[in-house]
């Protein structure tokens, strides 16, 4: 009995290791890749350590390919996106929780029903609607959006909201506060938690679109990091910069790696709260 | 006495009259705050949402070419849709790709929840590895991808080679594409893994225990606590990863879209994914008429594919109950 209990741990921990390894192989060949020197990436039998070591790609990067630019566009993008759906998301998800009024409750469902409406549906008279006004081609149709409500965001922030006793803001109503006063005074502090896991969660989404930038960003000057990339592995250049693409994936992954190990907590929340909908 | 007993009344009533007055005048106050606070999503469910879906079914019924204002032909586009070959393509691929996908998601990511659910020792480490291909942005993980699943030197055909074991086409080989399409979604699968770990690890200890004392092992543990006490989570996967087969798009685009939209998706348009047709029609060739038609059957197939989906929910799927089991 014990040594069956012992051997079923020891095959467990076996697939979970090994198979652990197999996950982040690609990962670690992605970056072992950005030091190798051009001819030496696709090559057989695959080379996991880079030899030798070319720290040059992380200085080419910046004079073969815009990568400051890239970067500014990517946090223009994802920095004013992730502000707009936090603001709207508190301030929604508030009346939705706390407020009663005639017509929340059919809103609420109206707007929980789009969540199941596929972008595709919307995408041609969104892009039709932008270019009437010359928005094409500026960063406005990736931000604008953002401000007026991501649906799901503001259920999760509803939910949380309505865990907060009452008697919190009671008190400070008493005191004359108004609205949005309770809201940003009392209400943000307490639902920190919930708050930073949209915050991650909206941020993420933006630094990693890929679909709405490529239909309404044509113009190199305004590509963030993820139509960047893609350009390069297109070859769109003509010459082989697979080398220097690495090292712009490095970048562009970076960012993410460091934010999930400093908020793994909540990233993780963000996650599983994503999937429990429901 | 007589006084005295006639002057407590209108105090009362004014009282009643008061809570009255002050309640209207809360819910007037929660009235005009609920509306102004909701105002910008509901601007944004008008202009984003609902009126961009009855745009889209207008347009579906209309020849619209941009250059040209929208000219009405009723059902024509939907009427062309089971004759266009590549539109019939794009179907058969996005099929293919969902008997695959949609399964395997769930049993994969269920596997890895079950594994990372193990109390080992440096299980956070562990776990955080699995996860680690999540955090990999769509663009890169195709760069990644093209390179592994290349024939000649990716990693996937190494040990293959090695073992001297056939070398398939991952991405060149049309029969191999849409496996290959499944393959790369499947590393990234760590999220709904996570989600199925928090499912799996909020089962209640005692009923393990309830079960053991009853003679129960581990493999009718699974299938009649486990499983049962999950099947909320795995019904909503179940539901995201049929919307999400469906609504495919970028790593296709990436590794197969080509250089303009003329290109075959892939060798014999192998990897012509619905959403990546849609996209063509839309802003390759234009066609935002036709385009609408195509992404309104999207729509509806994905509206009644969970309305089923929900229909079945009574059958497998175990709420808990307030005040049940669990209390």
């Amino acid at each position: 009995m014990k040594l069956t209990r012992l051997f079923k741990q020891s095959l467990g921990y076996l697939i979970l290791v090994g198979g652990g390894l197999v996950m982040v192989m690609p990962f670690f060949w992605l970056i072992s890749s950005s030091f190798k020197a051009p001819g030496k990436i696709y090559v057989f039998p695959p080379q996991w350590i880079p030899n030798p070591v070319r720290w040059q790609n992380y200085v080419d990067v910046f004079t073969e390919v815009p990568v400051f630019l890239y970067v500014r566009n990517t946090l223009i993008i994802t920095i004013s996106s992730t502000i707009g759906t936090v603001l709207c998301t508190i301030v929604t998800g508030y009346a939705f929780a706390r407020l009663r009024f005639k017509g929340r409750d059919t809103i609420f469902s109206l707007l929980l029903a789009t969540l199941m409406l596929p972008y595709v549906v919307t995408m041609i008279p969104i892009y039709i609607m932008f270019s009437k006004v010359h928005m094409v081609n500026t960063f406005w149709p990736l931000i604008l959006p953002n401000f007026f409500g991501e649906a799901f965001y503001i259920f999760l922030l509803r939910q949380f909201f309505r865990t907060i006793p009452v008697e919190l803001e009671d008190a400070a109503r008493i005191d004359g506060a108004d609205r949005l006063r309770i809201i940003f005074q009392i209400m943000v502090p307490l639902a920190r938690p919930a708050i930073i896991v949209v915050t991650i969660q909206a941020a993420l989404d933006n630094w990693n679109g890929f679909m709405q930038p490529l239909i309404f960003l044509t113009k190199q000057a305004l590509w963030p990091l993820s139509l960047g990339l893609n350009s390069l592995q297109r070859f769109e250049t003509g010459l082989d910069l697979t080398h220097l693409m690495m090292v712009l994936a490095v970048f562009m992954v970076t960012p993410v790696v460091i934010v999930y190990f400093l908020a793994q907590k909540q990233f993780i929340q963000g996650i599983v709260l994503t999937g429990m909908k429901a | 006495m007589k006084i005295e007993s006639v002057v407590p009344v209108p105090t009362l009533r004014s009282r009643i009259n008061n809570w009255f007055a002050f309640t209207r005048k809360l819910q007037f106050e929660e009235t005009v705050w609920g509306w102004i606070l909701i105002l910008p999503a509901v601007i944004g469910l008008i202009l984003f949402k609902i009126g961009p879906v009855l745009a889209s079914l207008l347009l579906s019924f209309t020849k619209y070419e941009i250059i040209s204002s929208p000219q009405w032909i009723g059902l024509a586009n939907y009427q062309h849709l089971p004759a266009d070959s590549l539109y019939m393509k794009s179907v058969e691929v996005t099929l293919n790709y969902s008997a695959l996908f949609i399964p395997l998601s769930i049993m994969v990511a269920y596997t890895i929840g079950l594994l990372m659910s193990q109390n080992l020792k440096g299980i956070t480490i562990w776990r955080t590895m699995w996860y680690m291909p999540s955090l990999v942005p769509t663009v890169a993980s195709a760069i990644i991808w093209r390179w592994a699943l290349n024939p000649e030197f990716g990693a996937v055909n190494y040990p293959l080679k090695l073992l001297g074991l056939p070398l398939p086409g991952w991405l060149t080989d049309p029969d191999w594409i849409i496996r290959s399409m499944v393959l790369i979604q499947l590393w990234g699968l760590g999220n709904a893994a996570l989600i199925f770990l928090a499912a799996i690890k909020g089962v209640p200890e005692t009923y393990y225990e309830a079960a053991e004392v009853d003679g129960a092992n581990a493999w009718t543990k699974f299938w009649n606590i486990t499983i049962p006490m999950t099947s909320s989570v795995i019904f909503f996967q179940m539901i995201m990863s049929v919307i999400g087969s469906f609504q495919i798009f970028s790593v296709a685009y990436i590794l197969f879209g080509g250089y303009t939209t003329s290109d075959p998706a892939g060798p014999g348009n192998a990897a012509l994914f619905y959403v990546l047709y849609t996209y063509r029609n839309a802003f390759g060739y234009f066609k935002n008429g036709y385009a609408s038609a195509i992404a309104w059957v999207l729509f509806l197939v994905v509206m009644v594919l969970t309305i089923l989906l929900f229909r079945t929910q009574k059958l497998w799927v175990y709420y808990e109950v307030e005040g049940g089991p669990q209390s």
